[in-house]
């Protein structure tokens, strides 16, 4: 990739939003005066903040990369995520789930499973959630440092004795800098407020993007015609290997190629993995027990700020498919149409690569088309598209071309696409200076916040859940007003060492979602039966989540995908499964993670029924006051009027979910 | 928290949009993209919008106390 030429007021407005960050943190920091000031914002946050930082929190490497690049791999049906998945979850949390995490007075998600179960449960998860927020954390800023070591200019370069750092190192230890110092000023609200300046920052800075994409493809109607070609013809923007073909409808429309079944729709998925595994287990999963995004309604001022927290989010978070989605189809439909001149870019090649290639393709002989394109895939170490190299070929046979030109031919006959780089390769396509700086401040932001969330969720968690619950219990608030400070120092170091591990692997959004179903699938089927079943025992809890971890290690370790299987039936890349023998192959890796999440959530389900039906109960249902659902009495705010209460917002929120994907059916 | 955040987010969008407004008035055909067949100066346009929100911002966060009628 080229570096972008960027221009004084790009830089400008780059350095202005990092000023704005590092100004609130420094102008939060006078408050923080105690661990509960620190760690929890002592409750006292307004709502629309909440609100807006709940879905921000989320909307780091994940949403903005992933997104896209699922945009044009899938098409509309990666909206799912949010019409079937995100939204019915969060309505979820708000109406049935927050009375439980506010009103019992928890600190965090792990401690209320304390209250609910007992000690054992509490670890596990206290754990289990450290180790994920480290591993997101990490993808963010190893996402952020990447696109930086690719976009800016400086080849940075520093010794400090035996140690040498190249740009990737520098870009990642600045970064992480930054993030380091607003949050140890601010603490949570400074990463709340940070979250909701990167909330408009990403909403202002790609709007414009899509805007002109979309004007550029000619509107929705045209780009959905596109998409038509596409579908019955994925091989030719390189989007599936060729000889797979899709009913026109596979890009454009999100619920029919599902209906067919899983060899009908891109993604590889049919209707009971799409509506049980997403939009069950992995969607209620993430938004209902993960302690980063709850994190942030706990901090609300009181219950009903914090009931209405999720549904504040909930309303444009049904509009983001427009924000993060579209890009990527406007990316596969203008990649079909010659005349732009686009492709989603390929991987990175380096020079020399490319180099040995045009050597190739200088001495190819026309004739022999087949062996040549062999010779150049091994030069680029990619696969290339026969029929593009070949025309390649033979027009420099006719007449010399100049190297740039066959460089330009090898660039778009490279058969494989580089889908984390869609959004950026749209930036650049249509953001003059100016624009350019605000949009590339935008995936800056949301880097920097999606770090900045998890690190303030992992102080939490390890300052109340691990440290003083397990290291040094009763100590004065200031000692553990100080621990939280060094778990964020701890959370920055590990959080880096957690990038460089992510460096070595190439689709971030699979990755992430591996581990949303090793963890938080089972974990679900444990909040379910905790707060709605009071025989539920804390025996049964704890071995329950145990076999369901252990069962999405299993489920991994046995299946792997089609694109994944070697000549011999065995499994080629070990991180895509399959390392214990293939037993079962999926067509996509979305598909195997919905099929795992399901998996492990049934296990954790049947084992933590059983066990507990087998088990004493060892808390009395007065005990179990306010933590479980038949044993708290309901709360009904007198003065709030009947259209704001949670469940009557939450209906209309769903019914608006229903008239979305009605539209895009 | 002492901080009402609109402050912040109005000034800085307001200062992003007096950049953006400047350089799209200053420097004209590079400021300009073509999309369609059509030329737009996206930076002029798009400074004004966020001019726009940022001063909202700031008179919301001036007039004080009540929060944006998002809840």
């Amino acid at each position: 990739m080229q570096p972008i030429a960027l221009h004084l007021i790009d830089y400008t407005i780059l350095i202005a939003y990092v000023g704005f960050v590092l100004g609130i943190g420094w102008a939060l920091s006078r408050y923080m005066k105690s661990s509960s000031d620190f760690l929890t914002s002592a409750r006292s946050i307004p709502t629309w903040v909440t609100g807006l930082a709940f879905i921000s929190a989320n909307l780091g490497a994940l949403e903005l990369v992933g997104m896209a690049a699922s945009g044009a791999k899938y098409g509309i049906a990666t909206a799912h995520f949010y019409w079937v998945g995100a939204i019915p979850a969060m309505i979820f949390l708000a109406v049935f789930m927050m009375p439980f995490y506010y009103g019992s007075k928890a600190r965090s998600v792990p401690e209320y499973l304390k209250m609910r179960f007992d000690e054992r449960v509490r670890a596990l998860n206290s754990l289990a959630f450290a180790v994920m927020t480290i591993f997101a954390s990490g993808i963010s800023i190893n996402a952020l440092a990447k696109l930086l070591t690719n976009l800016l200019p400086w080849q940075l370069n520093l010794s400090l004795g035996f140690l040498h750092l190249g740009s990737y190192d520098c870009y990642l230890w600045i970064c992480s800098g930054v993030v380091l110092l607003y949050v140890l000023k601010g603490g949570l609200t400074s990463a709340i407020y940070t979250e909701v300046l990167q909330f408009f920052m990403i909403v202002l800075g790609f709007a414009p993007v899509v805007y002109l994409g979309m004007k550029d493809v000619g509107g929705w109607h045209a780009m959905n015609q596109t998409l038509q070609g596409v579908a019955m013809n994925p091989s030719s923007d390189y989007l599936q290997a060729p000889g797979i073909h899709y009913s026109p409808d596979a890009w454009s429309s999100a619920w029919r190629p599902l209906l067919q079944g899983s060899a009908h729709n891109p993604m590889g998925v049919d209707l009971f993995a799409m509506v049980f595994g997403l939009g069950f287990v992995l969607s209620f999963g993430y938004w209902c027990t993960n302690f980063l995004v709850v994190q942030r309604a706990m901090a609300a001022k009181n219950m009903t700020a914090a009931r209405n927290t999720p549904l504040v989010a909930a309303l444009p978070k049904m509009l983001f498919p427009f924000l993060v989605i579209v890009p990527g189809m406007i990316a596969a439909a203008l990649m079909a149409m010659p005349e732009k001149n686009y492709r989603i870019p390929p991987p990175i090649v380096s020079a020399a690569r490319y180099d040995a290639a045009v050597a190739d393709v200088r001495k190819a002989d026309p004739a022999q088309i087949p062996d040549a394109c062999k010779a150049i895939s091994a030069d680029l170490g990619l696969n290339v598209d026969q029929a593009r190299i070949g025309l390649l070929i033979q027009a420099n046979a006719q007449a010399r071309l100049a190297d740039d030109d066959i460089r330009k031919g090898l660039y778009d006959g490279i058969a494989v696409n580089d889908y984390d780089s869609v959004i950026l390769s749209l930036v650049r396509k249509y953001c003059p200076p100016g624009l350019l700086g605000l949009a590339l401040t935008a995936l800056l932001a949301s880097f920097m916040s999606g770090m900045a969330g998890n690190v303030t969720a992992f102080n939490t968690v390890f300052t109340y859940d691990l440290y003083q619950a397990y290291m040094a219990k009763n100590k004065s608030d200031h000692h553990y007003f100080w621990v939280s400070k060094i778990a964020t120092v701890g959370g920055i170091l590990l959080s880096i060492a957690a990038a460089y591990f992510a460096s070595m692997f190439y689709n971030a959004m699979d990755i992430i979602q591996l581990v949303f179903g090793f963890v938080n699938a089972p974990l679900f089927a444990t909040f379910l039966l905790g707060m709605f079943w009071r025989r539920t025992t804390g025996t049964g809890a704890f071995y329950g989540l145990f076999g369901g971890i252990g069962a999405s290690a299993l489920f991994h370790a046995m299946t792997t995908v089609r694109d994944n299987l070697g000549p011999n039936h065995e499994a080629l890349n070990k991180m895509k499964g399959g390392y214990l023998g293939v037993h079962a192959v999926f067509p996509s890796e979305m598909a195997q993670n919905f099929w795992l999440a399901t998996f492990a959530f049934l296990v954790c389900l049947t084992l933590t029924l059983v066990i507990s039906l087998a088990t004493e109960r060892t808390k009395s249902d007065e005990e179990l006051k306010g933590l479980v659902y038949s044993l708290t009495p309901r709360e009904v705010d007198p003065n709030q009027p009947v259209w704001q209460r949670p469940a009557v917002m939450g209906l209309a929120l769903l019914a608006g979910c229903v008239i979305l994907n009605w539209i895009f059916w | 928290m002492g901080l009402d955040i609109r402050w912040p987010i109005g000034l800085m969008f307001t200062l992003i949009g007096v950049l953006l407004v400047g350089y799209g008035a200053v420097q004209g055909a590079s400021a300009t993209v073509q999309v369609a067949g059509s030329s737009l100066n996206v930076d002029l346009c798009w400074g004004l919008v966020l001019l726009v929100f940022g001063a909202a911002m700031l008179l919301g966060a001036s007039l004080g106390g009540k929060q944006p009628p998002s809840a």
